[in-house]
């Protein structure tokens, strides 16, 4: 009963969203404004529509409905309610109705501002939400139902189908497969809607830009409409990337946090394209320029984000080289290809519509090294791209299927990220427009001149790698131009208005929020910055077997193996819990708790490292095995994985620094055109 | 503004403008360069055992990528040196082969019960993976030694029967 309501809901969606798409585009051509606010309302109901829809499904894996087919892969009696309810993405349908229903919220949120100024989008923005979420209903009501139920005909004929085949009976399934354990950790629960709501939040940046191809009103309005849009989808991926790393860390015991596998990567490349298209719409406002490339990157980014909901969780990518496994395959790359080929038809449309307003003069100006950060993000996501496809073309051509692994993307992405940290030390010191060696020379000797002392100090503690040197002062760099512009400004502020420097601060923050938040962006990518380096270039490790009491050295650490405890828990686990003992240069510093825990009824292990965490170092230890029955000697794996806490540290930073470059503020309603002179002559904001 | 200062303009255009295009083609093809010489040091040649035993000549010493089912009765660890070890069965690489054989779990059981297909040895150094078991997928990257034992540098599991997600395990390289 309560999967028909939800299956119910969804079709009324369905139908309500193909109605808007066809009223706003009949609204919109013959200028007929009772046929787009019919569009309008139309695609409203969808928000609702599939809120009942969400609702349904979450009741029904709460109460164990495992006649469901999807509640049956997903839950079982015995995991926790939160579980249950976070089992609403914990499988493909479930996941895919998640993504469905955050688009029509998101939808939902951006048709319901004021339209006064920019009616001529309205249709066509509700006419791109709509058909993406058509897409995505027709893919939940007809390919991966998730509220399909099992029906068994005649013998043991089972029938996976939302209404009974005609004699036909409900299975009744008295228990469910149960979520995987690697799943039932609190980042995994909330890592998957980060992604999916960072991924659904770029939808809206890019239907505005269709509308803006569309309509033919090609200036630079459609990106300060959406220009919170896309830090709000920026700030979910950018969020769901790091609590994926931090879920590597903490239950997949390999003692890393990235792995560079496809999945990951295709997360990572919509994050380059909206990175490149959150710095590049800048200069598009400022001197109007990069217009033609703008809309490319939004329409890559709407397409990267289609991909990355299709890798993510259609099951195809056992990390190797599959495509076309699942059956939602063909129409997702089907969707993809029409959706990019007429976007780029409507962009070639306006293309002279879109010719920039003035010339870039010099590769020192601002505005060129914001290009030159665009080609490095693109240049990453070729990487990315090409490693990911690379099986296929290789088979295409020589007939031998090559694969490339992590070191490959390490290699060729490697020097792009430094050039990357090195723009961001030198750009916001950059003029716009004219800008020389000697002047960017004069604003950039003294902080340049400071960043040496942090490579000179790593040198005399015995840091003699090159490149882990050169990465510390391209990190120092980046920290004190970053510090040096931001307390330049503080102090002058303080004096001109006598206010306390925090006051100074806080409001010279507030008044420009953009600047300062991304410049707190950046320092959030130099502690990342700090945590990869430790992780790449100082990560030790070390194995061995302990006897009670016997110990084991890493750099400057010793362990010793105390003891070990196993234990059954009323949740269906067996646990086996290592106690050891960490000495620091030979002090006592602490105890951690190595484990292992079996689920009994999934009969699959799962490992938990013990981890002692300071500001310098994790030291990260996994239990390996044991011997059950004397459990005298136990095996012991060891990472020792310098500054990592930093990449965790700069992650919040980064977070911080996007609330505050997206904070809401007053919209200052003067078009480019007009401020444009006195822009160039003033303040370069 | 007369027409010398329009000229003038025009050419220092033009001068700009070739600036931008050498300063865009450098950069590509540094790019380009990256992407090659990254690809031709780390390329990975993907094969099954079967490809991999009739080939044997060819490919000792590179880099290569193998998938195939765990044979859970093969498997040995030895926690004292973490040395593991266990046998593969042959597993064909297209998808599309393992959706008309009935899938990729039906696919591991016949080849895990089947003698006659083409075994590999394996083994690797390091910890013991959670899901290495029996009927699981191996995909191992390393080397086939010249004793016909293929030694894995990483090793990555996956179970497809259990759970919808199955979500690679890896342990480190």
């Amino acid at each position: 009963m309560i999967a028909n309501i939800g299956f119910g809901a969804l079709w009324f969606a369905l139908v309500v969203a193909v109605y808007s798409i066809g009223s706003a585009i009949y609204g919109a051509r013959r200028k007929l404004t009772n046929w787009v606010d019919s569009a309008r309302n139309a695609m409203l109901l969808t928000f609702p529509l599939l809120t009942i829809s969400v609702i349904c499904l979450v009741i029904l894996l709460v109460n164990g409905n495992f006649e469901v087919d999807y509640v049956a892969s997903v839950t079982s009696k015995s995991m926790p309610l939160y579980l249950k309810i976070t089992a609403l993405w914990g499988g493909q349908a479930g996941s895919l109705l998640f993504w469905t229903w955050a688009m029509s919220a998101f939808a939902f949120a951006a048709t319901l501002r004021n339209w006064e100024r920019d009616r001529e989008f309205l249709p066509w923005v509700v006419v791109v939400c709509s058909i993406t979420l058509s897409f995505f209903l027709g893919l939940i009501i007809f390919v991966e139902n998730p509220l399909a139920r099992i029906w068994v005909l005649g013998g043991n004929l089972a029938i996976k189908s939302m209404f009974p085949p005609t004699g036909a009976t409900l299975l009744f399934q008295t228990d469910g497969r149960g979520l995987n354990p690697l799943l039932r950790h609190p980042g995994m629960i909330i890592h998957p809607p980060m992604l999916y709501l960072g991924f659904v939040a770029f939808v809206i940046p890019y239907a505005f830009a269709v509308a803006a191809l569309i309509t033919g009103r090609t200036d630079d309005r459609w990106i300060r409409i959406t220009r919170r849009w896309t830090l709000v989808a920026w700030l979910f991926l950018t969020l769901g990337l790091l609590l994926g790393a931090r879920w590597a860390y903490d239950v997949l015991g390999w003692g890393g946090y990235w792995g560079w596998d496809p999945v990951e990567i295709s997360a990572l490349m919509p994050w380059l394209t909206g990175t490149a298209f959150l710095h590049s719409v800048m200069i598009q406002e400022k001197r109007g320029l990069f217009k033609r490339w703008n809309m490319l990157l939004i329409i890559l980014t709407y397409d990267l984000v289609l991909f990355g909901t299709f890798l993510t969780r259609s099951g195809v990518l056992s990390s190797v080289h599959a495509f076309a496994q699942s059956s939602i395959g063909p129409l997702f790359f089907g969707f993809i290809g029409i959706t990019f080929i007429g976007s780029l038809a409507l962009l070639l449309n306006r293309w002279n519509d879109l010719k920039s307003e003035t010339h870039m003069t010099s590769w020192l100006s601002r505005e060129a090294l914001f290009l030159l950060n665009n080609f490095l993000f693109i240049g990453i996501l070729i990487v990315c791209f090409w490693g990911v496809i690379f099986p296929l073309i290789s088979e295409l051509v020589t007939g031998q299927k090559v694969t490339v692994g992590p070191p490959f993307y390490e290699q060729a992405t490697a020097p792009l990220f430094a050039g990357l940290l090195m723009l961001m030390g030198i750009a916001p010191l950059a003029a716009w427009q004219h800008s020389t060696v000697k002047t960017l020379g004069k604003s950039i000797w003294k902080p340049a001149g400071i960043s040496l002392i942090i490579p000179l100090i790593a040198y005399l503690l015995g840091v003699h790698n090159w490149a882990a040197l050169f990465g510390f002062w391209l990190i120092a760099l980046v920290a004190s131009v970053t510090i040096y512009e931001y307390g330049r400004a503080v102090i002058a502020r303080a004096r001109s208005h006598s206010q306390s420097w925090w006051r100074a601060f806080w409001e010279l923050t507030g008044r420009n929020r953009r600047r300062y938040g991304g410049y707190i962006i950046h320092l959030g990518v130099v502690l990342i910055g700090l945590g990869v380096i430790g992780m790449q270039m100082f990560q030790t490790e070390t194995q061995g077997t302990l006897a009670q009491g016997q110990e084991l050295k890493l750099d400057q650490y010793t362990i010793r193996y105390d003891s070990i405890a196993i234990f059954d828990t009323t949740d269906g686990r067996n646990i086996a819990r290592a106690v050891v003992s960490i000495y620091k240069d030979g002090n006592y510093v602490g105890e951690i708790y190595p484990r292992r825990d079996y689920y009994i009824e999934s009969q699959q292990p799962m490992t938990i490292p013990g981890l002692r965490s300071t500001l310098a170092d994790d030291l990260y230890v996994i239990l390996v095995d044991w011997q059950a029955i004397s459990s005298s000697a136990a095996t012991f794996k060891v990472y020792h994985n310098p500054l990592v806490n930093w990449l965790w540290i700069g992650g919040l930073i980064l977070i911080i620094g996007t609330f505050v470059a997206a904070w809401p503020e007053r919209e200052i309603q003067t078009s480019r055109a007009k401020s444009h002179k006195k822009q160039l002559a003033g303040s370069n904001a | 503004m007369d027409t010398s200062n329009i000229e003038k303009n025009l050419s220092k255009n033009k001068t700009n403008r070739t600036k931008f295009i050498i300063g865009g083609l450098l950069i590509i093809i540094a790019i380009v360069y990256l992407i090659v010489s990254s690809t031709q040091a780390n390329a990975q040649y993907f094969m099954t055992i079967e490809e991999l035993q009739s080939k044997q000549s060819q490919i000792s010493g590179r880099d290569l990528r193998i998938s195939g089912a765990v044979i859970g009765g093969t498997i040995q660890y030895n926690p004292q040196t973490l040395t593991l070890s266990f046998e593969v069965a042959n597993v064909p690489a297209d998808n599309k082969i393992i959706d008309e054989q009935g899938g990729l779990a039906k696919v591991l059981h016949t080849a895990v019960s089947d003698p006659s297909r083409p075994r590999l040895k394996v083994i690797y150094q390091g910890v013991k993976p959670d899901l290495l078991q029996n009927e699981a997928q191996a995909i191992m990257t390393g080397k086939l030694g010249d004793d016909g034992v293929f030694y894995a540098q990483e090793l990555l599991l996956k179970c497809p029967t259990k759970y919808e997600d199955a979500i690679p395990q890896q342990a480190g390289g």
